[in-house]
């Protein structure tokens, strides 16, 4: 035995209960910490920018908090410049965006649910097909659905209003979420049903006071997924949107970027600005990802 | 509390029959088992009465009311599951309370009779839990109370212990015949363990392959099979079959099975007195033979030349797997019996227990 911690580290380190070889530890830590670098990089040099001093933008500095580092840029986007006499228009963004995805969230939500345990629970004609028609709405490229979009919510005079873009947004989350919840349906033994039908349950109370309960965990991810997917989108309510007060984020945060000149610190703030109510809603809903509630619930 | 009638109940999924034409008549209060080998349609035929498949012909009734279009929750029934089915989500307290809610039972009442229910099956101290904290043994028990809380007229029960433990299934056996004498109300028992069956039933119902083969007291069962099926299904180890030839010698009847010879007593040789040469199987139980040195004295023994080829000690008897020819077969002897495995000797065959079975039609002939 020895003493010596480094020694004892790497002891630890390559022969761990897995028993994997120390060549196949060392590919598999190379691999993650590299993927780990490619992901993280990125976002913490958005970062950097955002706290640069307009003055040094261009520098090819790598260090993560820069020189002179200041928060000026997210002052200008949260409340506007009183020099230039510029408002800032960042809560309202921040309001039309939310409004927008957490209605198209809870509204697809509610669909799916519904429509989601009908294919999981009852066999009836054309059930196959139209999951399988679900299922390729997915594989068309979101800009080919762009002027066919357009269409439909100019015809129905909604260009400009926020309940376009939620009917636009709705029409392209409902089907992932439904098979997302299909899938989870498909888990709950139908023997919890069947007990409460003869409980003296109907098919809806069935529906509320058994599957729905019991589906928290991916109710919880469809509406993070729904939500998710409407939050960072940038075609479809560039094409939907056209008046400034209307504007969700990523429609907003490229009034920095004008003719001429970028800001880039400001948007690089107004980035991270909005990253942080989606990495609390994230950390927020993890606790539901967890799931294993119907552990128990049948064997013994 | 109420009979149940099945009548010529037929049940197909597309085109796989899996009920033929079944007619039970369960009678009040009784506790009935049915019985068969896995995908025989017991199950199916219970779930038709709950109601959760709907039948394809023929009449359900439960009492006097036909039930063949009327909603699980209308028919007044409570069902144990195998998997439990308890609500994962739900206390012990609300999984039993959850069918009065339903109903819109008064608080004071569902109290009442959740509680009156955990005392008789001793789950008092796990009402707060949920289903996962629980046991096997103990989310059978729950399963049972929440079908006993709602005091239906007929209780179900698919399979409820085969989750269980061996000791646990004798345990909640005998719990559960308990309880049928104390709510004095109709039992409809599903299991494929036919000591289940033998042990709790008042009639057992054996079913295979869709059709009923026979519906009668456990003893009965036991004693007088019908048919083949039956007769090897019932019993443990079950009943040893030998394809054999009737014929005449002077004036008594012999089963002859080309490797041995054994004579019908005089005094049960009537039914087969017109049918020397005809082909049947000849049955005998396990305990009917004996070992020379133990057999009893007041039987109408054949003897029967046969090696030992395993043991098996029991403890309270021996079980020998013995040759006779190309014959192979059980026997439960005497404990004390000294044979070993190569032993040769005359087994006594005791022919006041014999059954005969037509080797075409495999039905019972007596």
């Amino acid at each position: 035995m020895t003493t010596n911690p480094i020694s004892r580290f790497f002891r630890w380190f390559f022969y761990r209960s897995r028993g994997d070889s120390p060549f196949k530890t060392i590919l598999i830590h190379a691999t993650l910490i590299i993927a780990c670098v490619i992901a993280v990089y990125p976002v913490l040099r958005v970062v950097t920018i955002s706290l640069r001093p307009n003055d040094t933008l261009l520098t090819t500095d790598l260090r993560i908090i820069p020189e002179n580092a200041t928060l000026d840029n997210y002052k200008e986007v949260l409340f506007g410049d009183a020099e230039k006499n510029r408002q800032s228009d960042f809560f309202l963004w921040i309001w039309n965006s939310v409004s927008v995805v957490a209605v198209t969230s809870v509204i697809s939500v509610i669909l799916a649910a519904i429509s989601a345990y009908a294919f999981s629970r009852f066999r009836f004609p054309g059930r196959s097909a139209g999951l399988i028609f679900l299922l390729t709405t997915q594989m068309i490229p979101a800009g080919m659905l762009l002027l066919p979009l357009f269409i439909m919510i100019a015809k129905l005079k909604m260009i400009n209003t926020p309940l376009g873009l939620i009917i636009a947004y709705a029409v392209t989350s409902v089907p992932l979420t439904i098979w997302t919840l299909k899938g989870y349906y498909d888990t709950i033994p139908v023997d919890l049903e069947e007990a409460a039908l003869i409980d003296g349950a109907s098919r809806l109370t069935v529906f509320t006071k058994i599957i729905l309960p019991l589906s928290t965990p991916a109710l919880a991810i469809a509406f993070l997924f729904s939500f998710m997917g409407g939050w960072s989108e940038y075609l479809v309510a560039r094409v939907v949107l056209q008046k400034n007060e209307m504007f969700t984020w990523p429609l907003g945060i490229f009034t920095f970027a004008q003719q001429f000149t970028v800001s880039w610190g400001q948007f690089a703030a107004a980035s991270v600005l909005i990253a942080i109510p989606i990495m609390a809603l994230f950390l927020y809903s993890s606790k539901w990802l967890i799931s294993g509630l119907t552990l128990g619930s049948v064997k013994g | 509390m109420a009979s149940v009638t099945f009548e010529k109940v037929h049940k197909k999924f597309g085109d796989l029959t899996i009920i033929n034409s079944l007619d039970i008549e369960v009678q009040d209060k009784e506790f009935l088992v049915l019985v068969g080998p896995s995908g025989c349609g017991k199950t199916t035929a219970l779930r038709l009465l709950a109601g959760l498949e709907e039948i394809t012909g023929g009449e359900i009734k439960i009492g006097d009311r036909l039930v063949n279009d009327v909603a699980p929750k209308d028919r007044d029934i409570a069902m144990v599951f195998q998997s439990y089915a308890l609500y994962p989500h739900l206390s012990v307290y609300d999984n039993m309370a959850f069918g009065l809610k339903l109903r819109k039972t008064p608080k004071e009442e569902i109290k009442r009779r959740v509680s009156e229910a955990a005392d008789i099956l001793g789950i008092q101290d796990l009402l707060q839990r949920k289903p996962r904290q629980l046991s096997g043994g103990q989310r059978q028990r729950v399963a049972v109370g929440r079908a006993i809380v709602r005091e239906p007229k007929v209780f179900l029960f698919d399979e409820p212990l085969s989750n269980l433990d061996a000791k646990l299934r004798v345990q909640m056996r005998a719990e559960i015949s308990k309880l049928h004498q104390r709510l004095q109300t109709t039992f409809i028992y599903v299991t494929h363990d036919q000591t289940e069956a033998m042990t709790m039933a008042s009639r057992i119902a054996v079913i295979n392959k869709g059709d009923l083969q026979q519906l009668d007291t456990p003893q009965n069962l036991y004693d007088h099979p019908n048919n083949l099926f039956v007769a090897g299904f019932i019993g443990s180890p079950s009943m040893n079959f030998f394809p054999a030839k009737i014929v005449k010698s002077g004036n008594s009847m012999i089963v002859d099975t080309e490797d041995f010879k054994v004579q019908i007593p005089d005094s049960l040789s009537g039914p087969y007195k017109n049918m020397e040469g005809k082909s049947v199987v000849f049955g005998i139980r396990p305990e009917n033979i004996h070992d020379p040195e133990f057999a009893p004295n007041n039987i109408h023994g054949e003897k029967v030349a046969s090696k030992v080829d395993v043991t098996e000690l029991m403890g309270n008897e021996t079980l020998l797997y013995l040759v006779s020819g190309k014959n192979t077969y059980v026997g439960r002897v005497d404990p004390r019996s000294k044979l070993r495995v190569g032993s040769q000797t005359q087994f006594i065959f005791d022919m006041d227990k014999f059954h005969i079975f037509d080797a075409e039609t495999e039905k019972a002939i007596r």
